[in-house]
Parts: C-alpha cells; sequence; structure tokens
C-alpha cells in the first residue's frame, strides 16, 4: 500500500459501528478525536459507519463501536453475528479497535441477563457479562501500565469478568469498573483496547487515541511518524476531571 | 373536618421561610403527619390536576398553562417554586391552602420531575397529562431514555382523562399505542422546522450521516406549529393558520406553547370554561420565559442573554435559535449533581456554528472539559478560568461594546444571576 497524496503521510480507515444504535452518550467524541488526531499527526482520516443491514466496507484501519441501551443491543444482534466472522479475522489480524460499554459487552462470550436468558457476544474477548439489578455509575480513574492513569465515567448496570484470554485495561482506585467485586477495568487483547468509561473516553485520554493511532499507521504503512498535537487542554481537563467527586 | 395537619404544616413554613429553608421541608411534615393531606386536598378540585413532564421544557411550559387556563377565568393552584417533586407539591399546597385545609382553585396543574411523577400519580391519578419529550439528560439518573420513556408511560397510563403527547418525539408518540383508557391529543411541528428538532435517535449523527429510517404515518395533531419569526409563530388548529406575536424566544420554546395550548385547549373544551381562541392566543403571546430559561437582562446598556443548556439536544437548539454573530459569548459548564456529573453529553453537540467568532471566555467547574470540546471542532477559545466570579467579570469588560450572550448549565446559572444582580436588575426567584 501506498501513502496517500495531497501532502499527507497517508490514509486511515475509521469505521464506526453501529452508530445509530449504539451511541448512548457522546460516543461520537470519540470519532471525532481520532479522526482530528489522525490529521494533527499528519495523516488523512476517512470516517465510515456501518449500521445494520449496510454493507462491510473493505480496508478498515480502526473500529470503534459505542454503548448502547438495552433495546439498541436487541437491535443490532443478529446483525453483529452475521458479522462475527469478519470482526473476529479483523481483530485476531491486529485491527485496533476501541469497544466501550455495549459494544464492549458484545465482543465478548455471552451477556447474561437478570431473568436468565443469554444473549450470545461473537467472542472476540474472552469476556462475559452478567446483567445485575444494581447500576454503577460515577466518574472514575483507572491505573494503567501502558496509557497511565486514565479518566472517565461510567454507567452500566452489566458485570463483566475477565477469563485467561484476555488481560484487564486497568485496576481502579476510583469508581468501579468491569464489576463490584475484582476491581478491574476494561480488557485488552492484541490491539484491542475495551471499557466501560464514557467521557468520552479518547478526548481526555490521548495516550489510548494515539496507541490506536499508532497501530494502525504500522499495520498499514510499516512505521509511524507522529506530529505534535497541542495536549495543553487536555493536561489541564484531566488535571480538573481527577478532583471531581464520584 | 378540621385537620391539625394543616395549621402545623403552614406553621413549619412560615418558621422555615424566615430561617431562609429549602420550600420542600414544610412539605415533608405534613407529608410525615398526614400522608393523605396532597391526595384529598387534591381530589376536591372540581376540574381534577393536570401533570407537565418531560427532559426539557417543563417549567416554561407549566408557566404558559397556568396562564391560558387563567385567562379563560380559570382559578388555577400551580408548584410556581419549581419544587416539581412530591414533597414540593405538598409544600405549595401548604402555602395556598385555608387553615382548614381548603384549596380555593378549579383546577391544579403541576411540573413533575419524570421519576418523581410516577410516584405522585400513583397516589393522585391525573385528569390531564401533557408529555413533552425524552432526551437525553441526567443519564446518570435514569440510566437509560427508554426508561425515562417507561415513567412517562406510567404517567399516561394513570391518567383518567385526557394525555397530550408530542407527536414529533418518536419515544413519546409511541406511548398512544399501550393506552386504551384516555384520549390521546397530540401537537405536532410542521415538516419545514424538524430538522431544528433532532430527536435522540437523530442526535449521534456527525457531519453527513444518513437521515434515520423514514417515520411512519403521522397521526392528526390538535395543535402544529407551522412557523417561527423573529418575534411572532404561525399555529395551526381548527382548520385554520393563525399568526401571533410572540415574547417566548428560541424555537423549543414556541414549541412548547404549540404544546400548552394543545392541553389548554383540551381542558377548556371538557366544559372547565368555553375557550376563547382570542384570548387564548393573547395570553400566549405574553407568556414570558420561566426563571432562568432564555432570560435577557441589560449590563452596560447592552443586552446579556442567559441560555439554559443541561442536555445535547437543548444545547443544540440554544446554539441554533440564538445566532453567534454580533456577539460576545461566554460559555459555563459545572458538573454538580443538578447538571450531570458525567462531561460526554458535550460531544454530542456540535459546535461548528461557533467557529467564525470563537469563544470568549469559559469557565465553570468544567471548563476544561469545554475547552477541549471546543479545540476538537476547531473553535477558538479567549480564556479559561474555573471560577465564575471573575471570569464573569472578565467577560464583561473585555466586550464593553457588545451584546453578550451565556450559555449556561444550572448551577452556574444560579452562581451567574448571583453575580450579575449585584450590577444590574435580576428577577428574583422566591
Amino acid at each position: 500500500m501506498t501513502p496517500g497524496t495531497s501532502g499527507s503521510k497517508g490514509t486511515i480507515r475509521v469505521l464506526q459501528l453501529y452508530p445509530r444504535d449504539m451511541n448512548i452518550y457522546g460516543d461520537w467524541g470519540n470519532a471525532l478525536v481520532l479522526q482530528q488526531r489522525l490529521k494533527w499527526h499528519g495523516y488523512a482520516p476517512e470516517l465510515l459507519e456501518y449500521n445494520v443491514g449496510d454493507e462491510f466496507p473493505d480496508e478498515v484501519d480502526i473500529i470503534v463501536g459505542g454503548g448502547g441501551q438495552d433495546s439498541g443491543q436487541l437491535v443490532i444482534q443478529d446483525d453483529l453475528q452475521s458479522r462475527a466472522e469478519t470482526l473476529r479475522g479483523l481483530a485476531e489480524d491486529g485491527t485496533p479497535m476501541l469497544l466501550i460499554c455495549g459494544t464492549y459487552q458484545l465482543f465478548g462470550r455471552f451477556f447474561k441477563t437478570r431473568t436468565g436468558s443469554v444473549i450470545p457476544g461473537i467472542g472476540v474477548l474472552d469476556v462475559e457479562t452478567h446483567g445485575t439489578d444494581e447500576r454503577l455509575i460515577g466518574n472514575v480513574k483507572i491505573t494503567t501500565a501502558e496509557f497511565g492513569e486514565v479518566l472517565g465515567y461510567e454507567n452500566h448496570s452489566g458485570q463483566t469478568t475477565l477469563g485467561p484470554g484476555v488481560e484487564p485495561l486497568g485496576t481502579v482506585p476510583k469508581g468501579t469498573g468491569n464489576n463490584s467485586s475484582d476491581g478491574q477495568e476494561g480488557a485488552r487483547y492484541r490491539n484491542i483496547v475495551a471499557s466501560y468509561l464514557h467521557g468520552s473516553l479518547l478526548p481526555k485520554n490521548p495516550a489510548i487515541a494515539d496507541f490506536l493511532i499508532r497501530a494502525a499507521v504500522e499495520r498499514k504503512y510499516g512505521s509511524f511518524t507522529p506530529g505534535d498535537p497541542d495536549d495543553r487542554y487536555a493536561v489541564l481537563a484531566r488535571e480538573h476531571a481527577a478532583r471531581r467527586p464520584r | 373536618m378540621f385537620s391539625f395537619s394543616v395549621p402545623l404544616g403552614k406553621l413549619v413554613r412560615r418558621v422555615s421561610r424566615l430561617r431562609g429553608g429549602g420550600s420542600a421541608l414544610p412539605g415533608l411534615v405534613v407529608e410525615k403527619i398526614d400522608p393523605g393531606f396532597m391526595q384529598r386536598t387534591l381530589s376536591t378540585l372540581p376540574h381534577g390536576v393536570a401533570v407537565v413532564s418531560g427532559t426539557n421544557g417543563k417549567t416554561t411550559t407549566t408557566k404558559m398553562v397556568v396562564e391560558l387556563l387563567e385567562s379563560q377565568g380559570l382559578k388555577v393552584f400551580t408548584n410556581r417554586t419549581g419544587s416539581n417533586f412530591t414533597r414540593g407539591v405538598a409544600a405549595a399546597l401548604l402555602g395556598d391552602v385555608d387553615w382548614r385545609g381548603r384549596l380555593d382553585a378549579d383546577i391544579a396543574v403541576l411540573e413533575l420531575d419524570e421519576a418523581h411523577a410516577v410516584h405522585f400519580v400513583n397516589r393522585v391519578p391525573p385528569r390531564y397529562s401533557l408529555l413533552l419529550n425524552v432526551l437525553r439528560d441526567q443519564l446518570d439518573r435514569f440510566g437509560e431514555i427508554d426508561k425515562t420513556a417507561q415513567l412517562l408511560q406510567h404517567i399516561a397510563s394513570k391518567t383518567t382523562g385526557t394525555v397530550v403527547l408530542n407527536r414529533e418525539d418518536p419515544r413519546v408518540a409511541r406511548i398512544a399505542d399501550t393506552l386504551d383508557g384516555p384520549d390521546v391529543r397530540y401537537f405536532g411541528l410542521d415538516d419545514s422546522l424538524l430538522s431544528t428538532f433532532p430527536n435522540d435517535d437523530e442526535l449521534r449523527a456527525g457531519p453527513g450521516s444518513p437521515a434515520p429510517a423514514a417515520v411512519q404515518q403521522k397521526p392528526p395533531a390538535d395543535v402544529v406549529l407551522r412557523r417561527v419569526g423573529p418575534d411572532n409563530a404561525d399555529f395551526e388548529y381548527d382548520g385554520g393558520t393563525v399568526t401571533t406575536a410572540m415574547k417566548l424566544r428560541g424555537v423549543y420554546n414556541i414549541f412548547n406553547a404549540a404544546a400548552a395550548l394543545t392541553l389548554a385547549r383540551s381542558i377548556c373544551g371538557s366544559g372547565a370554561a368555553a375557550a376563547d381562541q382570542a384570548t387564548l392566543l393573547t395570553a400566549l403571546s405574553r407568556v414570558a420565559p420561566a426563571f432562568g430559561r432564555g432570560e435577557s437582562l441589560v449590563v452596560d446598556g447592552l443586552p446579556l442573554d442567559l441560555v439554559l443548556v443541561k442536555n445535547p439536544s437543548g444545547f443544540r437548539l440554544g446554539l441554533k435559535s440564538f445566532p453567534a454573530g454580533g456577539y460576545a459569548t461566554m460559555i459555563a459548564i459545572n458538573d454538580n449533581y443538578a447538571d450531570g456529573r458525567d462531561m460526554s453529553w458535550l460531544w454530542d453537540v456540535d459546535f461548528e456554528s461557533l467557529r467564525a467568532d470563537g469563544v470568549d471566555q469559559l469557565t465553570g467547574s468544567r471548563a476544561y472539559d469545554m475547552a477541549l470540546r471546543l479545540q476538537y471542532d476547531e473553535v477558538t477559545v479567549g480564556a479559561v478560568n474555573t471560577e465564575i466570579a471573575p471570569a464573569l467579570a472578565a467577560f464583561i469588560a473585555g466586550a464593553t461594546d457588545k451584546p453578550k450572550r451565556i450559555f449556561c448549565t444550572y448551577t452556574a446559572m444560579l452562581a451567574i444571576r448571583r453575580e450579575l444582580s449585584k450590577i444590574t436588575t435580576v428577577e428574583v426567584v422566591s
């Protein structure tokens, strides 16, 4: 593949997964941050959408999926199963993905609802989720090895447990995270970052955005030469967010 | 029957007012000692109770309904202090009943928060309900918007007379399918205005996103808002279209005027009063916005507009209704409980309309989240200061020759009004 024209170092195609049905709160922020930071790093972003019934696009470089209400998850469930093979292939092949909340759950093995019915996931991630009556809501701070301190906001009633096939994204000094028992938040597998955190996640955690971008560029063009984004507001927004109550 | 609870409650109300206390404490006291007080008092009203609920616009719409009904000669009881919880209703009742517990009113029109309305209607089934919209707001309280829609459905199902629904909000309009008791009436919008009101399913859209699937055949509406002008609007009802002057600003307020008109017509039409269309319209044209909802103050001889923004649809509508050109702009974002703690909502608002003129000043506990948001929409930011008082002073000092506009969350608005009251006349809320 050759780098793109018009002065950019190459084109990166970012696919929003089910933005129509899985977009509960600020998920557009993650797509926007990838789009703008790609530009600031000197690459040409191309934003794509995949909704229920669409043709699945070729040459996808980054995938982002958002949170969904229970109703949204029901709407996409069959379509997602029909794309399971494609998505598993992309994941195994190192395609960077950001999977938030509802999409995180559905990329796991299954979601068992409170009433005991089991919604199958697509098994990209070795995780399982159990619906509860307890809603976990509030500001969250997690400690990660790869991205330092990660800040966000959680709002979920499904509780997720990790299997041996994935690593946690981090541990939780403030907030709840995956579930109310083991103090872990999110999941990491190959180039996938999965998390319950809204906020939106990427604006105040540019290290994660740049990880996804670097992985996409290296995969497509062999090497990544970063630009120089101005992250002063991100630094200040993080300082103030970290001091806010739960 | 003489009840001891009313004089005691009224006494607590007086004492707590003297102490400058909250408006709900006397309500709490009377609820404790006399749990049947509210239900008993409201059930004596000849035309029953009308409940107004929904995410956006409850306060201004309730105010409109009250003024419309008063224009028809009805005595209306309402919870004016904005205390839209059950206890607040009980407290407001205590202020209005006589010492024997009698309420001199024909009808009660009550603004109720969605979650509290559910408890209220279980105890006092309303004769009328008006359900405005379901939008992403305070998801940290209610979890999901489908859950909020269920709360509104419950209010509708307990309504004994007429339910008035927003035809253009799919989650609200669908409630009609679940009802078999009450009559259903709709208020609606002209197709040409629909794009100004993205419903919640359209909110996610980034630029260039495809439109969602076409909506099915719409039911006829009792009142349709056809056009909004700079200081007037066209409403269609009874087969004709009338133009009326409007003191309210902002398309969303004027759409809520169609909602208020529909409810007032239902109430009058069912025998409460002979609805006189001319006096209804005159009353509508005179309604001023409720406290803090789109107020215009004067500072240094120039207008300063306060625009309350509390969720993405409200912020989008605010930006659309009040174009930036020629104005100095400040944005104040707090994240206290009443504002919502999650900042995700800022990412569902499109700020491109501010790009040409930039934003002069940012403030509030999440001023830097706002700065970051604007950076990603390529909007220039003048100054950022999380402290509201100095930020407001700098904003006013820096734009003495321009009209000014401040977009603010609820608690930021309270702080800004407090500061402004030191330099200009600000309406005092009781």
